[in-house]
């Protein structure tokens, strides 16, 4: 296993999978990233850290072109994504969870499962993300919105990790969720990470994150204002109590 | 005579017949709506328009290309499905930023527009499209004279509707349509291509109308009035169904046909109004239709 000790710590000095500079975005008219900057290495477990409304998930969007307008510049590995529709950034690697999970109520469990086209080799087979969320191989065939929380949340997780995108961002996938549920998906994060993804991660719940993640950056008002390396979390939490407000 | 509730058996499975057949066209014409307005978000009020258009396009083929209808069946809704896909391109994906009600007015505008010059170039009075000599004649079932090519209409929409439901209900490429009828924006970022499945669609439900503009054809004669005549009826029957719902449109699109056709027997006076009747109730009752979920 002595290469999954590597995996954990991500070399500081290779090229960012992900480079974001000076991005903005905007919902209709108005402006909620002010010039965002942060780098993702590959392999890395990266979370956005924030108040509510401080553009996190505004952040995401951006960066899977989910918003009708983002100027800047959104660099993965080596291509330029600012200009392109989602569906090209899917294909360029990037798979997105997001916060409201985004079960079809009209599709089943299965079909939920297998709706995201497989775009790169590599992905998880069908059984293997079973065998990852057995909860989801019991209710195959139910309806998608007839699952719990927790389960529609390993739902689209699951999905997106057959596509062969080795890339994830994942937006409060524990938001709402019951603790033993919460270890689950942590378990599955450190997992996931251990088999080569890379993964951003938007968290309120900075206690789960901080068990998952390498480095935070704290965004406020649209703007990255810190970057603090999970090892160093403890000598800071003042100074991140103060940006969270908790 | 036999009678039943004071009518004579003959009318009454002769009105059930001709309900049968109206129902196959609302059923097809209904079903095409349904699945457009699902993916677009727009009511296509040009259906009716290129409905009329497939039969039309049906009697040009024969009269001058000596085109048949059997190879009508197939060429009609491919001809006249890429002439929607052009208007979806075009003009219709120009609106789909603005609100539903420009989507409905530019598809009604439309309907004006190919309605017009059909009837500028062809009239109104009708023009007679022969059916094909393997469905001519008819059987005598001892209780009523069931004419062949009445029967193939009904088993042809019977077939397409199963077929359409079929494969948006249960195949891959119906679960794309469905998950990109509730969520467009997260499939894009699946990484299909959503706008193209958006103008296939339409397509596709351009391409029903336009089959059952052949299949009325013979029935029905050729005029360039025969779409908006129908259309009025379809859109009542997609509200009684619900809107966007497949299976709804092809019940409900059957159901009132049979209803139109037994009012017509039991109470004649009654059989134009009685499906805005059964609408009126149903909107008053059940808002979202029938079969309709509500959001």
């Amino acid at each position: 296993m002595a290469e999954v000790i590597e995996l954990k710590r991500p070399a500081e000095t290779a090229a960012p999978s992900l480079a974001v500079r000076d991005l903005h975005g905007w919902y209709d008219e108005s402006h909620v990233l002010h010039g965002m900057n942060f780098d993702v290495r590959p392999g890395e477990v990266v979370t956005l850290l924030g108040r509510n409304g401080a553009g996190k998930t505004t952040t995401l969007k951006a960066v899977m072109g989910l918003l009708a307008k983002r100027t800047g510049s959104v660099m993965f590995e080596g291509q330029e994504l600012v200009g392109l529709p989602a569906r090209a950034i899917a294909r360029a690697g990037i798979a997105f969870c997001p916060e409201e999970r985004g079960i079809f109520s009209s599709l089943s469990v299965d079909e939920n499962l297998m709706l995201p086209p497989v775009l790169k080799p590599g992905g998880l087979s069908r059984e293997a993300i079973l065998d990852m969320f057995p909860n989801l191989r019991e209710r195959i065939h139910s309806v998608g919105t007839r699952l719990s929380g927790g389960e529609q949340q390993m739902l689209a997780i699951g999905r997106i990790l057959r596509t062969g995108s080795k890339f994830l961002l994942l937006d409060e996938p524990t938001e709402g969720l019951a603790p033993v549920i919460v270890q689950q998906i942590g378990r599955t994060l450190i997992q996931l990470k251990q088999q080569g993804f890379t993964i951003v991660l938007v968290e309120q719940n900075f206690h789960f994150a901080a068990s998952v993640t390498d480095r935070h950056y704290v965004v406020e008002q649209g703007r990255v204002i810190d970057e603090i390396p999970n090892e160093e979390l403890n000598a800071n939490l003042a100074k991140l109590h103060a940006y969270l407000g908790v | 005579m036999v009678q039943i509730l004071g009518i004579p058996v003959q009318v009454l499975f002769g009105q059930l017949l001709l309900g049968l057949i109206n129902g196959s066209f609302y059923a097809l014409l209904s079903l095409g709506l349904a699945v457009i307005f699902g993916m677009l978000n727009v009511i296509n009020f040009a259906h009716g328009a290129l409905y009329m258009m497939g039969a039309f396009v049906a009697w040009l083929l024969l009269t001058h290309l000596g085109i048949g209808y059997w190879w009508a069946l197939l060429i009609v809704p491919l001809v006249v499905g890429a002439f929607g896909i052009v208007i979806e391109r075009l003009m219709i994906s120009r609106l789909y930023h603005l609100d539903h009600l420009y989507g409905l007015l530019l598809t009604f505008g439309l309907a004006l527009v190919i309605q017009g010059l059909f009837r500028n170039e062809f009239g109104v009075s009708g023009l007679p499209y022969t059916i094909p000599a393997s469905l001519q004649g008819g059987r005598n079932l001892g209780f009523m004279f069931l004419p062949n090519y009445r029967a193939w209409v009904i088993v042809a929409s019977v077939l397409v509707c199963a077929a359409t439901w079929f494969a948006i209900e249960k195949t891959r490429l119906g679960a794309y349509l469905r998950a990109a009828t509730e969520n467009p924006a997260l499939v894009g970022a699946f990484g299909i291509n959503v706008p193209r499945m958006i103008t296939l669609t339409y397509g596709f439900g351009v391409a029903l109308a336009a089959l059952a503009g052949v299949l009325a054809a013979p029935i029905y004669s050729v005029n360039p009035n025969m779409g908006s005549d129908l259309i009025i009826v379809v859109f009542a029957v997609v509200v009684i169904g619900g809107m966007g719902s497949i299976l709804g449109a092809i019940v409900t699109g059957f159901g009132l046909g049979i209803v139109e056709g037994l009012t017509k027997a039991i109470y004649p006076e009654a059989s134009s109004v009685v499906i805005f009747v059964i609408m009126a109730i149903v909107l008053l009752v059940k808002p979202a239709g029938l079969f309709g979920r509500t959001a």
